[in-house]
């Protein structure tokens, strides 16, 4: 593969990430605005010969993910956002069994069935751990069809890293959308934990075990939650992914992820008032650090979403003097370029 | 020659099965025949949610967990990354034909190269006793005080309905009620682990098993229970063999 520029679509190019990151194995089952990167394993995980596995539900795709990463695979799944309230079941025995995965979710309007646009409504669902219990995912948004490549293939190597579920939340809109991109190999870190726990057979070790029922000792399952919180921990000191434009000494910064920061970056570029931008890349763990540290006292959240991401930049801001105003737009509408310059003269009068 | 041992793939240790369970039974003949078939070190097991979920504590081989009803997924997902590995999953009646009825219907319909043991005990031992797919018409359990009725549904017959779906390639069913029947679930267990070692597809030995806690039942009496009653809904023997065709 040569660094050649190409015009290619969202949802396919993560799908060309995955096969170049070496995924193992993928499970799918349809859903818009999604339907293109399972139908793009259907047929280039066939050419190349690996699994692929069309499940008769999402339920049953995170559980054969389960399965393959349990077997040691470097697995996948996809899904929108009924798709994913589906495998929540699956996500929290994967995160209670310390497997990792990658899981997309290209996410779209709801509550229900909601529509097929592309929207943030999910943000609370991924970033705090949608399923029951004390877990965490890795949960990245990217905003372009370069970042969609870019990022897949980072989600294999972090998975594995930390043996933790990965979540790439994008949207409806950016699997959609045609753009050009680098595509570039895939180059495997070289410190990567062997997984030396994952079932083989046997053969020449002691048996393996993946399990997440922890009955007795009385506390055996809170020590294994504090096991699992000393890696949350470790991600949170580790993997802060961001970006910034024009923070400094900005009058204010607007905080924005994925498709959004988009429609923001041109605000900034025909503002005629010092505003900066503040992208979260890794959405858990959120950059909080990065954020408090700006110095800024006001502050922009706009998202497609009706309040989720601003509760996490007001953690970060907590105690600080900075105000906090919001701009949401959900149900997959997209905040203007207009409504936030109208916003931001309201906010800087 | 000793006439019986402890299978090596069985570990030494206590189980936690109620006294007259099936289970441990059932354990120990999928060891046995581990063992005899020498694919101790290629086994890969799914112990799924219900009286099996320790399977690991016993069996001496690799074992993963599955969420409820969820084994045949995983299963799939195992035998897919490792199709030279012998996958087995272990199922109650309230994992595979009630939470998780999608998942072995489509696994089964997939035709995927795996074995399924199925222990139908009529009810669901784990949560202490409560209606199961297969109670019987008129059974009581904790959810069926007065005995099931017809508005709960019939005792569902799982190798007769995987029976349509062309995937299937064998599907017995055998109970460890009697020394005869033990030895001859042994033979089925035996039959279906072969048949995934020389690639033949999906099999599923359903195993009729007492549970003597939540019937409320002396050991022998459940024996009987499996004979008298449960065997006129669930006929013992080969429901579906297609080795002979395929
Ligand atoms: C999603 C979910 N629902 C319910 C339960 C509770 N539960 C645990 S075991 C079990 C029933 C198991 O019965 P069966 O499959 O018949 O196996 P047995 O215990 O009789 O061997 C249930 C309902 C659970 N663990 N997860």
């Amino acid at each position: 593969m040569t660094n050649k520029k190409v015009l290619k679509k969202g949802n396919h190019v993560i799908g060309a990430a995955a096969i170049e990151a070496g995924c193992e194995f993928y499970a799918g089952y349809p859903i818009t605005p999604q339907n293109e990167l399972t139908e793009y394993m259907a047929k280039h995980m066939v050419l190349n010969k690996r699994p692929f596995v069309q499940a008769e539900s999402e339920v049953s795709a995170i559980n054969m993910v389960f399965g393959a990463s349990a077997a040691g695979a470097r697995a996948m799944t996809s899904s929108s956002s009924p798709g994913i309230s589906l495998k929540q079941e699956g996500i929290s025995y994967i995160a209670g069994a310390n497997l990792p995965c990658v899981i997309v979710n290209m996410v779209r309007g709801g509550p229900g069935l909601g529509n097929i646009a592309g929207a943030q409504s999910d943000y609370f669902q991924a970033t705090r751990g949608g399923g029951h219990g004390d877990y965490r995912l890795i949960v990245l948004g990217p905003n372009s069809v370069q970042e969609l490549y870019d990022y897949t293939m980072k989600s294999f190597d972090l998975a594995d890293k930390y043996r933790i579920p990965v979540m790439i939340l994008g949207d409806g809109y950016l699997g959609q959308m045609m753009e050009s991109l680098t595509l570039h190999k895939y180059a495997k870190p070289k410190n990567l934990p062997k997984k030396t726990w994952a079932l083989t057979g046997c053969k020449g070790r002691n048996p393996n075990v993946i399990k997440t029922l922890y009955l007795t000792p009385e506390d055996a399952l809170e020590k294994h939650n504090l096991e699992l919180n000393v890696k949350y921990e470790k991600i949170k000191k580790e993997l802060q992914l961001f970006e910034t434009i024009n923070v400094q000494n900005a009058e204010l910064v607007i905080v924005a992820y994925g498709t959004v920061s988009r429609v923001v970056k041109n605000v900034i570029e025909s503002s005629d008032k010092k505003i900066g931008l503040f992208r979260p890349i890794s959405l858990w763990p959120f950059p909080e650090n990065a954020l408090r540290n700006l110095k800024c006292k006001k502050f922009l959240v706009v998202e497609m979403s009706l309040g989720q991401m601003v509760e996490d930049v007001k953690l970060s801001l907590f105690g600080t003097d900075a105000s906090v105003d919001l701009i949401a737009r959900p149900g997959g509408m997209i905040p203007t370029e207009e409504e936030i310059h109208k916003k931001i003269k309201l906010m800087l009068k | 020659m000793k006439l019986y041992q402890r299978p090596k793939s069985l570990k030494n240790v206590h189980t936690h099965f109620c006294p007259g369970c099936g289970h441990g039974i059932i354990h120990k003949l999928i060891c046995e025949v581990v063992d005899e078939l020498k694919i101790r070190e290629k086994m890969i097991a799914i112990a799924p949610v219900g009286c099996g979920v320790f399977g690991y504590n016993y069996w001496d081989f690799d074992v993963s967990e599955a969420a409820h009803g969820r084994t045949p997924a995983v299963a799939t997902g195992i035998k897919r990354v490792h199709p030279d590995k012998i996958v087995l999953s272990y199922q109650g009646d309230g994992d595979l034909a009630a939470i998780g009825t999608a998942e072995i219907i489509h696994a089964a319909n997939r035709g995927e190269n795996i074995t399924v043991i199925f222990v139908n005990n009529a009810i669901y031992g784990m949560t202490g006793g409560q209606m199961a797919p297969t109670t019987l018409m008129g059974q009581k359990s904790t959810t069926t005080p007065f005995g099931r009725e017809k508005n709960l549904g019939y005792p569902i017959k799982v190798c007769e309905l995987l029976a349509q779906l062309e995937g299937t390639t064998y599907l017995e069913r055998t109970s460890v009620n009697s020394p005869l029947n033990v030895m001859k679930t042994r033979k089925a267990i035996k039959k279906a682990f072969e048949l995934q070692i020389t690639n033949k597809g999906f099999s599923l030995i359903e195993v009729l098993s007492m549970c003597p806690t939540n019937w409320k039942k002396d050991a022998i009496e459940s024996c009987n229970f499996v004979k008298e009653q449960m065997m006129k809904i669930f006929p013992l023997g080969v429901i579906k063999d297609t080795t002979k065709t395929k």
